[in-house]
């Protein structure tokens, strides 16, 4: 008997290929979606409330994007081949084309977007500041310091046409992410068309819940007073995706339970079992019905302004936790059976690896690490920034 | 003409975009072979370079135009399909050059257990021993002949 081994595996499906890393990349991934989703609330569906977040979610989204290929690349070790994906196309690999769906978003969709939104700020910084950052900025001016009000009209226009094209862009992101778990026909548990659509609404959940947090961290840091209206607002939101995410998920499982095909009995029995304390306990009731119930609550009753922030703060955080349980419910739980529908295996991590727990750590800060100097170099508070401008903005 | 005075920047950034795509397909116009794409989703000549390497391996008929004692003894028996470079490795210098290369010597305590160690893996029809428990470390040959090893056929080379 092989340890962590129960029943009959097949050799090559004892030990776990898809490590913690491929649990964080739809994690990180969906955490861009989310962010870009709840920023574009303010921009195109005119939620105004949710304005003092518009900028925040922006560069999060950023941050979070720049990290999203690096738990792929080092899992897959040789990151000096992976250009070669954009060099020689592979089309009929789900997983090649995804490096295309990236570059979209991240060239065509967030780094205009934030430099449209930017620009005003960038180019009165090119002037105020001094040395590097005066170089950096000057650089991000692209020569142009043209913020003349049309310009800025011409800005907003554009910027506006980018968040519109970047929505359909952030659900065809995360929505991707589904597809190629989703599109693995030989393993029951990822197999099912909902699947994208439940990776998209989970990201809206996770990306949104994330921003408030943040916001309300930094808020904290920065001794200013939170925007309740904002914060209200973002859990209402919030807690309307939850429950579509939610109903999505028990739609899947409900299917799955009615139409009890060949794999139903294994997976019924991993679920109870080896999965049972990460899907049951911390994804359903810690990371889904707690914050829902939470949310629910300061939907209906009025609480005090103080009670309301710890409510938020923490359905926030289980919220995190629950989305990261459903990644790795997914991404390990469906490796963790054979297909021989047999027997199952364990996923040990490892600690100080290449795709140990302490890298996984490390790719989860790095993001807020980079979210740090992007909010040092493109501060998303523009009242401190005007602050800090010349009496007459300079035009062309 | 103020809409384009004022988009200026616009075009800039169309500019720098366009730079870095045409930069990018110079890249590529370097770095992928020209033969990429030939035949398939790889670089066609490989086919020319890979089948210019050396033949490390004879094949069966090879070997079989001498030993035809060993195809003899072989082909009634169990290893009848098994071919020769199977257990006794790549022998394309031998057969060029009998004289200058010449196969070692197999060790069948180590080789049969190969294929004949006991797994659940293995269909159950296919034989399998316990190695320890079977012979404890007698090599098999002594018992089996591995050309046509059912006993009974002599345990002789």
């Amino acid at each position: 008997m092989m340890t962590g081994v129960e029943g009959y595996m097949y050799p090559n499906e004892i030990t776990l290929y898809w490590s913690v890393l491929i649990v964080l990349y739809p994690y990180i991934t969906g955490l861009v979606a989310g962010a870009f989703i709840l920023a574009s609330l303010e921009r195109v569906f005119r939620v105004d409330a949710v304005k003092p977040t518009y900028r925040l979610a922006l560069l999060t989204a950023l941050a979070f994007l720049v990290v999203a290929p690096l738990p792929l690349q080092l899992h897959l070790g040789h990151p000096e081949r992976s250009y070669e994906m954009y060099f020689t196309p592979h089309r009929t690999s789900a997983m090649a084309m995804f490096g295309f769906v990236y570059l979209w978003y991240l060239m065509a969709v967030l780094t205009v977007e934030i430099w449209l939104d930017y620009r005003r700020d960038i180019v009165v910084m090119s002037q105020s500041s001094t040395g590097l950052k005066r170089w950096i900025y000057r650089v991000l001016t692209l020569g142009s310091s043209n913020i003349s009000e049309r310009a800025l009209a011409i800005d907003e226009r554009v910027g506006w046409l980018i968040t519109l094209v970047g929505i359909p862009s952030a659900f065809l992101l995360h929505g991707y992410v589904g597809f190629i778990f989703g599109s693995i026909k030989a393993n029951p548990w990822w197999s099912s068309p909902l699947m994208p659509v439940v990776f998209i609404f989970s990201a809206m959940v996770s990306g949104i819940a994330a921003v408030m947090l943040l916001y309300m961290l930094i808020m904290r840091l920065r001794r200013e007073k939170i925007d309740m209206l904002c914060v209200d607002t973002i859990a209402r939101y919030l807690f309307y995706m939850f429950i579509i995410d939610f109903s999505l998920e028990m739609l899947d499982l409900i299917h799955r339970i009615y139409e009890a095909d060949e794999s139903f009995r294994t997976l019924n029995f991993m679920v109870h079992t080896k999965l049972y304390f990460s899907q049951i306990v911390l994804q359903i009731f810690v990371g889904t019905l707690t914050p829902i119930l939470l949310l629910a609550l300061t939907q209906v009753l009025k609480f005090p302004e103080i009670v309301r922030k710890r409510m938020y703060s923490v359905a926030g955080c289980l919220t995190l936790i629950g989305i990261f349980a459903m990644r790795w419910n997914v991404v390990i739980g469906g490796q963790l059976f054979s297909k021989s529908f047999l027997g199952y295996t364990t996923y040990k991590m490892a600690l100080a690896t290449r795709e140990g727990l302490l890298m996984s750590i490390a790719l989860t800060l790095l993001p807020l690490f980079i979210l740090w100097v992007l909010v040092k170099l493109l501060p998303p508070w523009p009242e401190r920034v005007q602050g800090a401008f010349p009496a007459e903005t300079p035009t062309q | 003409m103020s809409v384009f005075k004022d988009s200026g920047h616009l075009f800039r950034l169309a500019a720098l975009y366009a730079a870095g795509t045409l930069t990018f397909l110079g890249i590529r116009g370097l770095f992928v072979p020209h033969s990429f794409g030939q035949y398939g989703h790889y670089r066609g000549a490989a086919i020319t370079e890979i089948a210019a390497h050396p033949v490390h391996f004879a094949g069966h008929q090879t070997c079989e135009t001498c030993h035809t004692d060993v195809q003899q003894i072989k082909k009634s028996g169990m290893h009848a399909q098994v071919n020769c470079e199977a257990c006794h490795g790549p022998l394309a210098k031998h057969a060029d050059d009998p004289a200058s290369a010449q196969p070692a010597k197999l060790d069948t305590a180590v080789l049969c257990v190969r294929c004949h160690a006991a797994s659940a893996a293995r269909p159950k029809n296919f034989p399998q021993v316990a190695a320890v428990d079977h012979s404890n470390g007698v090599p098999c040959e002594t018992c089996h002949q591995p050309h046509s090893p059912a006993i009974g056929t002599g345990g002789v080379k």
